[in-house]
């Protein structure tokens, strides 16, 4: 007891339920976890894992069932107030008064913290100079890009000099730029002011900066070490491969149909594998004699990768079934093309004199830092949006002469995954179907051919509300392909998916655009935009770049980074156009 | 608990700002109750007044012309003449007209005979509230043209009964003075309830209250950081509709000042209370305003007394109306207003006001979240 007492964070046989409709939730299992002080610890693990009841029962938002918390010594279900002293927790969605000016929520916080008003101003101007929010200080938080808002909601939870700080999520939806910058100031805390941090990510990039990472599932942890052993548990098991005959999507299939092939993602035109032993299982002959190999380094994602797919075995989905969109060959075919499109919103230039065009069959991404004009671009795409100038044509219509005709060819996947959260899977997918107008007996197919491909069997009388994140996705897409579009357009349609189930989404849509079905998709995460054929980079409403994921990174090379990954690519461009 | 004043201040700070900000808690605070008081003083009125009457009459005498001349000089009735019944019937059918008065050719001889109807008097019931006040008016207007006549002509009057009416407090009998009193009640209930109700909902919503909660800030701080601003938020309403009553529709303000800015604080602090219970409650703003418009605001409206009158409600309903916070404050604004302080009247309602708010007030402080389960 007496030399835990110091400890900022002390997890003892924690569990946690709780009830919604008719399940009852594990959150946590007999969980115990303890957080060096000074030091940055990671949770991750797959979306519902239990990362963010963790960090709520930390600051005493939860009490355990059964077990014991206790933060720098002292019990969540008695000292709760001693407790909120010491520590600074910024939830997922973190709480600014958006009608409050940036300065205003400040002070608020600076109030609710009893900060004296002789500390207040230096501790403003410190923090306003380290996020760069000094020349907006008389902005409402409503105002501010999404990567502001997260770094005013840490000032916030700075400015008490918290000794604990729990950060739920911090950079979800945050552009890679405002992301790095995140960082730099938790990094600062710690090493300033000895503050001990803990955090849960999706991105496997900070997680590799912490002191310690620890993966959930399912309420339990599976590991916890430093980044670097993760790392060494799987070096040598990495490898590069292209094929000289066959087209890499073609080769990961193939490859992945391996029982030794544990993971493979694609990478620009390669294909990375993670394998079970230290060398390639032996492919058929077709594969293994124009396949070159190269070894590849092992990153924390391959390492949670692997211990994820021990629990959660690949469910070998059938190959997509799908009808065989018409020209699939004719691949000169312009499916999508935007001429000088110009869009306003009163004085302000939303997109400003786009160009591109997307060939059948292709996948095609849009990125772009929050504000980049990709989801207006999107709306105009999909008919919703009409353009102030220039010409759109989506499957060989004007949308400015036949929007409704042209929608009837597209399937469009938001977000936010637009489902009817109180309707069951099933009623979802009966609505959807009428609302594309089948009928009948086509209908029924229709619905039927989406509960195989889709695997929505078990849960076709489960509320899709109550659904994880990553089945919903899945019945959005079923929803999405119910009236075989040729085009489907995805919005960001793994933000906030764990990788598991993004791996799952990527194959299919691999398999939908080996079909011919063209496929538009914006995202956040920059090493999905190796997924893409072709890609255009967006900033401020113009395309900054265009081209293959290889063209865009050989740009980006310099001196001190001679391989770029996406990331660092993305991040690197931008800032040589803002300079 | 320890209250601090620093956080104390910087939460209603925070509060009037967002209530600056925000255009729709500027519309219900301020907008609205003036609306209302306009549409209580000047549209609703419960008076009669220039109500078309239809009039057959068979056989126009000196008699029947003098009666009908009773009713056109005042100021309550409109004469409209049909030829016959199915005209006026017609009529009233297509509610041109509230009633119908029928002069058999016999009226002149009729009138002074005994226990023999000498008119025959049709009203719309419809409307029943209207029904009963035309037939009053009429009946009113007949016995004093009969009082008259028979004066004149020296007759001893068959029906004995003669009535004076004086009436009390509202001795003009207008409704708007009636009216617009209880009107206040609704709209501190709206303030009071509604936008509490709404504003905490909001901070749910919206995520704000579980970083709030995160920081050493306490319960009766967060709840106090609501409750002044909102209170006074309501005071102000309160303030402009008495303005609004005495000086602009003129409602005379019989007793002291003093003493319905009291049971007005008293009030208050009720509404506050409901509106923050409701808040722990409906965690999202569409949910909050919907249960506060049901179980506070409406009820106000239509069990109050504001309006219809509790004394003729069934007694099951009666019996209802002693749980609504606004049925003691009617009670009180109306006998203020109109009467004066009578504290027979004033003090048990201020009881029931004040057992109202601690009770609704520590049942708060014990349903209030400290966690988010």
């Amino acid at each position: 007891m007496t030399e835990n007492r110091s400890l900022p964070l002390d997890f003892q046989h924690v569990s946690k339920t709780f009830s919604i409709g008719k399940r009852t939730i594990e959150a946590l299992k007999q969980l115990s976890l303890t957080v060096e002080e000074n030091s940055i610890t990671a949770l991750v693990g797959p979306d519902g894992a239990g990362k963010t009841t963790l960090l709520r029962s930390a600051v005493g938002l939860y009490l355990p069932n059964t077990g014991e918390i206790r933060i720098f010594g002292y019990d969540t279900r008695q000292y709760s107030d001693q407790i909120h002293a010491l520590i600074g927790y910024m939830p997922q969605r973190f709480g600014l008064y958006e009608d409050l000016s940036v300065a205003e929520n400040l002070n608020l916080y600076a109030d609710l913290h009893q900060v004296s008003m002789t500390d207040r101003q230096h501790r403003f101007d410190d923090l306003m100079l380290m996020t760069g929010l000094a020349a907006f200080t008389d902005r409402l938080a409503g105002k501010l890009s999404g990567g502001m808002k997260q770094k005013l909601g840490l000032a916030c939870t700075l400015l008490s000099e918290p000794r604990l700080l729990l950060l739920d999520e911090p950079s979800v939806g945050v552009d890679p730029v405002s992301r790095r910058e995140l960082w730099r100031i938790i990094q600062h805390q710690v090493k300033q002011k000895g503050t001990t941090v803990l955090l849960s990510t999706a991105y496997m990039d900070e997680a590799e900066r912490c002191d310690k990472v620890v993966l959930i599932d399912d309420g339990e942890i599976l590991a916890q070490d430093t980044p670097e052993h993760f790392k060494a548990r799987l070096s040598g098991h990495c490898f590069r491969l292209q094929h000289a005959r066959m087209p890499y999507r073609q080769l990961q299939s193939r490859v992945n149909a391996s029982e030794d092939i544990i993971d493979s993602i694609i990478q620009g035109e390669s294909v990375r594998v993670v394998c079970k032993q230290t060398k390639l299982p032996d492919f058929p002959a077709d594969i293994a004699e124009h396949l070159n190999v190269s070894p590849a380094e092992a990153n924390l994602e391959d390492a949670f990768i692997s211990l994820l797919r021990q629990r959660h075995p690949v469910t070998h989905q059938p190959p997509l079934q799908i009808n065989q969109i018409e020209n699939s060959k004719n691949h000169s075919n312009d499916v999508i093309r935007v001429e000088q499109v110009d869009r306003w919103f009163g004085e302000f230039q939303a997109v400003k004199k786009l160009n591109f065009s997307v060939k059948r069959g292709e996948i095609f991404g849009l990125l772009g830092a929050n504000g980049a004009g990709k989801t207006t671009t999107f709306r105009m795409l999909c008919g919703l949006l009409p353009v102030s100038n220039g010409q759109l044509s989506v499957a060989g219509v004007n949308l400015r002469t036949a929007a409704a005709k042209a929608r009837a060819k597209i399937g469009y996947m938001s977000q936010k995954f637009s489902l009817y959260a109180n309707l069951s899977v099933q009623q979802n997918m009966d609505f959807f179907s009428s609302a594309y107008g089948l009928k009948n007996q086509h209908r029924k197919q229709r619905i039927q051919w989406a509960i195989e491909q889709f695997d929505l069997k078990k849960d076709l009388t489960s509320n899709s509300g109550d659904l994880p994140l990553g089945y919903k996705q899945r019945l959005a897409m079923a929803c999405a392909l119910m009236h075989e579009p040729e085009i489907l357009f995805l919005d960001e349609p793994t933000s906030g998916v764990d990788p598991l189930a993004r791996r799952e989404f990527w194959a299919r849509t691999n398999q939908l655009a080996a079909n011919g079905v063209t496929v538009l998709v914006t995202t956040h995460f920059m090493e999905e935009a190796e997924y893409c054929d072709r890609l255009v980079i967006m900033v401020q409403g113009e395309v900054m770049m265009a081209g293959s994921p290889a063209e865009i990174k050989q740009q980006a090379i310099t001196a001190e980074c001679p391989e770029p990954t996406m990331e660092q690519a993305f991040i690197h461009l931008v800032e040589k156009k803002q300079s | 608990m320890k209250i601090s004043r620093i956080r104390l201040k910087g939460l209603v700070f925070k509060e009037f700002l967002q209530i600056w900000r925000d255009p729709s808690s500027m519309a219900i605070a301020f907008v609205l109750p003036v609306f209302l008081l306009l549409l209580f003083g000047y549209g609703v009125s419960l008076d009669a007044k220039h109500v078309p009457i239809g009039w057959v009459v068979e056989k126009t005498t000196p008699t029947s012309e003098s009666f009908m001349a009773a009713f056109d000089h005042s100021k309550y009735f409109e004469n409209h003449q049909y030829a016959n019944m199915a005209e006026a019937k017609h009529a009233m059918q297509y509610r041109k007209i509230n009633a119908i008065i029928h002069l058999r050719s016999d009226f002149n001889r009729q009138v002074f005979k005994q226990n023999s109807p000498a008119i025959q008097i049709i009203v719309d019931g419809i409307d029943a509230n209207t029904a009963r006040l035309i037939s009053g008016y009429i009946q009113g207007t007949w016995f004093e043209w009969l009082t008259h006549l028979a004066r004149i002509k020296g007759i001893p009057l068959s029906q004995p009964v003669s009535i004076q009416h004086r009436i009390w407090y509202n001795s003009q009998v207008l409704s708007k003075n009636f009216l617009v009193p209880g009107l206040i009640a609704v709209i501190m209930t709206l303030i009071g309830a509604l936008l509490t109700a709404m504003v905490m909902a909001r901070e749910w919503e919206r995520g704000t209250l579980e970083a709030m909660i995160a920081t050493p800030v306490n319960l009766i701080e967060v709840l106090l950081g609501k409750l002044i601003p909102y209170f006074i938020l309501g005071m102000g309403g309160m303030l402009l509709s008495i303005a609004m009553a005495v000086f602009l529709f003129e409602v005379p303000l019989r007793g002291s000042l003093w003493l319905l800015l009291l049971c007005g604080v008293l009030f208050l602090l009720v509404a506050l209370g409901m509106g923050l219970l409701i808040s722990i409650v409906a965690k999202n703003q569409f949910v909050a305003g919907q249960i506060a418009i049901i179980v506070t605001f409406l009820p106000a409206f239509i069990l109050s007394g504001f309006i219809f009158d509790i004394g003729s409600m069934p007694e099951v309903v009666q019996g209802f109306t002693f749980l609504i916070a606004a049925r003691y404050f009617v009670a009180i604004l109306q006998t203020l207003f109109l009467s004066g302080d009578v504290w027979g009247v004033v003090l048990p309602n201020m009881a029931a006001l004040l057992i109202m708010a601690l009770f609704f007030f520590i049942l708060t402080l014990k349903k209030s979240p400290r966690r988010l389960e």
